[in-house]
């Protein structure tokens, strides 16, 4: 058995390149499970880092430091009557849901947490990507018309017709990162590893635009330098209008006068749209990352450091050590401020079980922090860890964007996409093939 | 309360269906997240462009100039209080200015200063409540946090002064009740030295910023003509401007000794309206540092009889409160209760504006427009 | 200056002078001291109500002054036109309230007010003018805007109709409000119980 596994585990490409079934659905139910932990864990997030950033502290009582609250919302919405509109159409009110989750996750077929922590790789995987996305403006003009009532039918609305203006720009930029794929700074032209594709061809599977990054040892948001940077900038604005996040989030805004789409839904239907929309700024981030931020890349990849040779534990460069102890060590410190916060917590009785909770959480990570350091899984572990730190980087940037910005007025918001971004991503896109050719 | 839509705003729209235009009627209803209170206003909408505007007000009437008539002059202080019930200290300012006039007599000097300086405190507590709702209702959340916390402290202020934070009931007819307490001068001026950055700071959020400004650029333009015919004062009659403050066209409780600005806008717009209620701000600052330093010393209660029988005879005087010119109309029959009392809230009058402020432009500028006019209900409605 | 009053020594003090003659009753009438006569309305000689009284003699009642403020009281049939010369000749432009008073024992019962300022002129007056209960008061809203809610209010509170008003509601009470509560006749604890029933379902708890 143990043969077996790690027979599978030093295979060098994903379980759908493969073939293998059995992998492939291993691996598809530790993607859903993982999607919803981060869910799980954004909700926490965003509740604490708005709340910190409004002078305030979010959620303290449920667990230490509010660490238990996305379960209690979870149980809340599960255990939520669930509330069906007189006239609505049930089958289409039931449906709703269920077609925008399952878009948002079948993205994840193709993002590729590392070389072979994929669950496939299609030489087609971005556009499968942006085309699976676009699927879930069905959902929600499925879950307008199916509320049958005016303000959620305008809000559906509204909020398709925003998704589908910034998918323009978003495309564009995608394609002008996919261009670089296949040109060089250098006029070397390149190979996908395994292709048999002529040189000075692109790809658009999500493991090759990172093995290009690889290959040509820059980042594309460095790459022809500004204008890697400005598509990325491009795509990092549509992407947060896509999500109908702040500040383009007016069709589901409290304070207006139309409500959104999902204002009939009460429980865990609810928490569907809710899982959907953060599954969605998962995987647009995930784009964004693969094409732009390198992917599972570390930092200067390419450079090594000197050679440090331990016995039975490291034998290569210094900096791959330090890099591949870093996870290690971010537990640890994690670790360390739950101890900090332990130590700080009043001694009071009624504190004891947050103070014990904290305690063992703090354990936790550590535990944790101690296996990354075990060599087999922390060779593995790599990837995923750039991966996922990049994609944290972006959800930040999603909860800081809340906090600060007003929000756009609906045809301020659609001036933007139309007027704006679809220009200036249409004139990276050509400036890019041209400096490429030229190159 | 079934009224029907007026047609006073489209006279010739009557005979047209539902189904003839284009034309929907919306309501946002007594309950809203954005209206500042109970209002109703019921929009008439063509796709999302704001054809007309009806307000129905009267949620919170509680025919307040009905109970003044059956209080005598001092037990109907507090009421006045619960009208703008965010900045209670003015109202209590101009009721008793009001009836100090009607008794021929003027609160000493020292009870004038530190009159001033609670209403200046009072102005930057109404205006940062303003600037917290306004920002969130047009979707900055943060804002609102940073202002009622900084407001916190001007609560607590008016807590030790006269123990209570909201509703103060500060000031008494013929002066101050109060003495300023113990290190009240340091706490105020360490209060100015912590609150100018902080008003930095808010402007740092939103002034600049490219999205507050194109909600606020343009939307809800209002030109001091209309203005003027309408009888909008305060802030809005500013922006438009009108450079008028009542603090210094007819000065009263010694306002004539400070020295300070009146800022003016130029566009009678949303983002105008910020700009000169953030200068407003600064201003009382100002003030306030001015009082503090120069406060003297002496009575703060003149001598009044303790059964306040005024002259048969009538007064209006009205103040600058920071939503507008706040007058009281005091009518004496010899007695100890005031025969009529009628109160002229700034809000009322600045919300019959909103009409014209609002028509033409679309559906979510009208939040925006509610929340710039700066509208209390209890004032609107006493 | 904060503590002169005008025209008089100082300000009405009974109380600190009463204790020194207690006894002194019905013959010493100086025992309770000389109430310092207390501010009068005084005749205001200015050039704008020289200007009315010359344009409109005697229908300008009387203009006169009372701790610094100006009020002209003029009848009833003029006062539409002393409010349009106003605005339009002494820029009067800014309409600051307008209100009633109710005084029942009186023939005229109801007591207009205007009150008016002047941007140009930094200056504040009243125009009163007196009408019966029954008749309407002239309504000044092509002249101020401003005064469109006010007159509302006006006819909600005391049941003045006003002529020429587009659209005259009540704005602050319920539309099916029976009653006018600002009159004197109104009793503080009354509500209008029919309408409390039917809308509020309970016994008005008045």
């Amino acid at each position: 058995m143990l043969q077996y596994l790690q027979g599978y585990l030093s295979q060098p490409v994903t379980p759908g390149e493969a073939g293998n079934y059995l992998w492939a659905t291993v691996y598809i139910v530790i993607v859903i499970t993982g999607i919803s932990l981060v869910v799980l864990a954004m909700n926490w997030g965003e509740r604490k880092a708005l709340a910190h950033m409004q002078v305030r502290l979010g959620p303290m009582r449920v667990g230490p430091h509010g660490l238990l609250q996305p379960f209690a919302d979870a149980i809340k919405l599960m255990t939520k009557e669930d509330i069906i509109p007189d006239g609505a159409d049930k089958l289409v009110f039931w449906l709703a849901p269920v077609v925008i989750v399952i878009t948002a996750w079948t993205t994840f077929l193709v993002v590729p947490f590392g070389r072979t922590h994929a669950i496939t790789d299609m030489n087609i995987g971005v556009l499968f990507m942006l085309g699976v996305s676009s699927l879930s403006v069905l959902g929600i003009v499925m879950a307008g018309w199916a509320s049958n009532s005016s303000y959620p039918l305008m809000g559906s609305l509204r909020s398709s017709a925003q998704m589908i203006s910034y998918e323009v720009a978003m495309g564009l930029a995608v394609v002008s990162a996919i261009l670089m794929t296949g040109l060089s700074d250098s006029g070397i032209y390149l190979h996908h590893a395994g292709s048999t594709a002529a040189s000075g061809v692109g790809t658009l599977s999500m493991i090759g635009i990172v093995e290009a990054q690889a290959q040509q040892g820059t980042w594309f948001i460095f790459k022809f330098f500004p204008f890697g940077l400005i598509a990325f900038m491009i795509f990092a604005i549509a992407m947060v209008a896509e999500t109908n996040r702040a500040p383009f989030d007016l069709p589901e805004a409290e304070s207006e006068l139309v409500a959104g789409f999902h204002t009939e839904y009460s429980g865990f239907r609810w928490s569907l749209f809710m899982l959907a929309e953060y599954s969605g700024m998962l995987a647009v981030s995930s784009i964004a990352v693969t094409l732009w931020l390198g992917g599972w890349l570390r930092p200067f990849a390419t450079w090594h450091g000197p050679q440090i040779v331990i016995p039975h534990y490291w034998q290569g460069g210094a900096l791959d050590l330090a890099s591949s102890l870093l996870p290690a060590l971010i537990f640890f410190l994690l670790a360390l401020v739950c101890l900090a916060g332990v130590i700080r917590m009043p001694r009071i009785p009624i504190f004891r079980f947050q103070t014990i909770g904290l305690a063992v959480f703090g354990l936790l990570l550590g535990f944790i922090g101690l296996v990354l350091l075990a060599p087999p899984v922390r060779d593995r572990i790599q990837d995923i860890f750039w991966f996922t730190m990049k994609i944290a980087f972006f959800m930040y940037m999603y909860i800081w964007y809340r906090a600060t910005f007003p929000r756009y007025r609906f045809d301020q918001l659609m001036r933007v996409g139309w007027k704006v971004l679809l220009p200036v991503a249409l004139g990276v896109l050509i400036v890019t093939a041209v400096v490429g050719v030229l190159r | 309360m079934t009224e029907p839509i007026s047609t006073s705003s489209n006279p010739a729209g009557n005979d047209r269906t539902f189904l003839d235009s284009n034309e929907l009627i919306l309501n946002m209803g007594p309950q809203h997240p954005s209206t500042h209170g109970v209002l109703r206003v019921i929009l008439k909408l063509d796709g999302e462009k704001v054809r007309g505007t009806e307000c129905v007000i009267g949620y919170l009437h509680r025919g307040v100039e009905k109970i003044a008539e059956n209080r005598t002059y001092a037990m109907f202080n507090p009421y006045v209080d619960r009208m703008d019930y965010v900045a209670s200290v003015s109202n209590g300012l101009g009721y008793c200015l009001a009836i100090e006039k009607l008794l021929n007599t003027e609160a000493p000097l020292r009870a004038q200063y530190i009159r001033v300086i609670m209403t200046e405190l009072n102005r930057l507590a109404s205006h940062m409540v303003w600037l917290g709702t306004h920002a969130l209702d047009i979707g900055a959340m943060t804002p609102l946090f940073y202002t009622f916390r900084d407001r916190e402290e001007i609560l607590k202020i008016f807590e030790k002064y006269c123990g209570a934070r909201l509703t103060t009931h500060a000031f008494r007819i013929g002066g101050c009740i109060y003495e300023a307490y113990e290190g009240m001068e340091q706490e105020i001026l360490d209060y100015c030295t912590f609150l100018e950055p902080k008003i930095d700071e808010y402007e740092q959020l939103l002034t600049t910023n490219r999205i507050w400004v194109e909600r606020t650029r343009g939307v809800g333009f209002i030109s001091g003509e209309d203005c003027i015919a309408l009888g909008v004062t305060g802030p809005v009659l500013r922006a438009s401007g009108v450079k008028w403050d009542l603090r210094k066209a007819q000065p009263y409780s010694s306002y004539e000794k400070f020295d300070f600005e009146i800022p003016i806008g130029v566009n009678g717009d949303t983002y105008d309206r910020y700009l000169v209620r953030m200068a407003e701000m600064r201003q009382s600052v100002r003030i306030i540092r001015q009082a503090v330093a120069g406060l003297p010393a002496g009575p703060i209660m003149a001598k009044i009889p303790k059964v306040l029988k005024p002259p048969v005879g009538e007064v209006y005087v009205s103040i600058e409160a920071p939503k507008g010119e706040l007058g009281y109309f005091v009518v004496s029959d010899g007695s100890t209760q005031p025969y009529r009392i009628r109160v002229r809230p700034p809000s009322f009058v600045n919300l019959q504006a909103l009409d014209k402020m609002v028509r033409g432009q679309l559906v979510a500028d009208v939040v925006a427009v509610i929340g710039t006019l700066d509208i209390v209900l209890g004032e609107v409605d006493r | 200056m904060p503590e002169e009053i005008k025209g008089n020594s100082s300000a009405p003090q009974p109380p600190a002078e009463k204790p020194a003659t207690p006894a002194a009753a019905a013959p010493a009438k100086p025992a309770a001291p000389a109430k310092p006569a207390g501010p009068v309305p005084e005749p205001w000689n200015a050039a704008l109500p020289n200007a009315l009284k010359s344009r409109f003699g005697s229908a300008i009642l009387e203009a006169n002054t009372y701790i610094d403020q100006n009020y002209v009281t003029v009848d009833g049939q003029v006062v539409r036109d002393v409010l349009q010369i106003l605005r339009d000749e002494q820029q009067f432009d800014y309409c600051v309230d307008l209100t009633a008073v109710h005084y029942p024992k009186k023939d005229l019962q109801f007591e207009m007010v205007w009150i008016l300022y002047s941007f140009a002129r930094n200056e504040r007056m009243r125009v009163k003018t007196r009408i019966k209960d029954g008749d309407p008061a002239p309504s000044v809203v092509s002249l101020w805007p401003a005064a469109n809610w006010l007159e509302r209010e006006c006819y909600d509170m005391f049941g003045i109709a006003f002529e020429g008003h587009p659209d005259l509601r009540r704005i602050l009470l319920p539309d099916g409000w029976e009653g006018f509560p600002l009159r004197k006749d109104y009793d503080i604890l009354r509500q209008d119980k029919a309408w409390v029933q039917a809308n509020l379902g309970i016994e008005s708890g008045q």
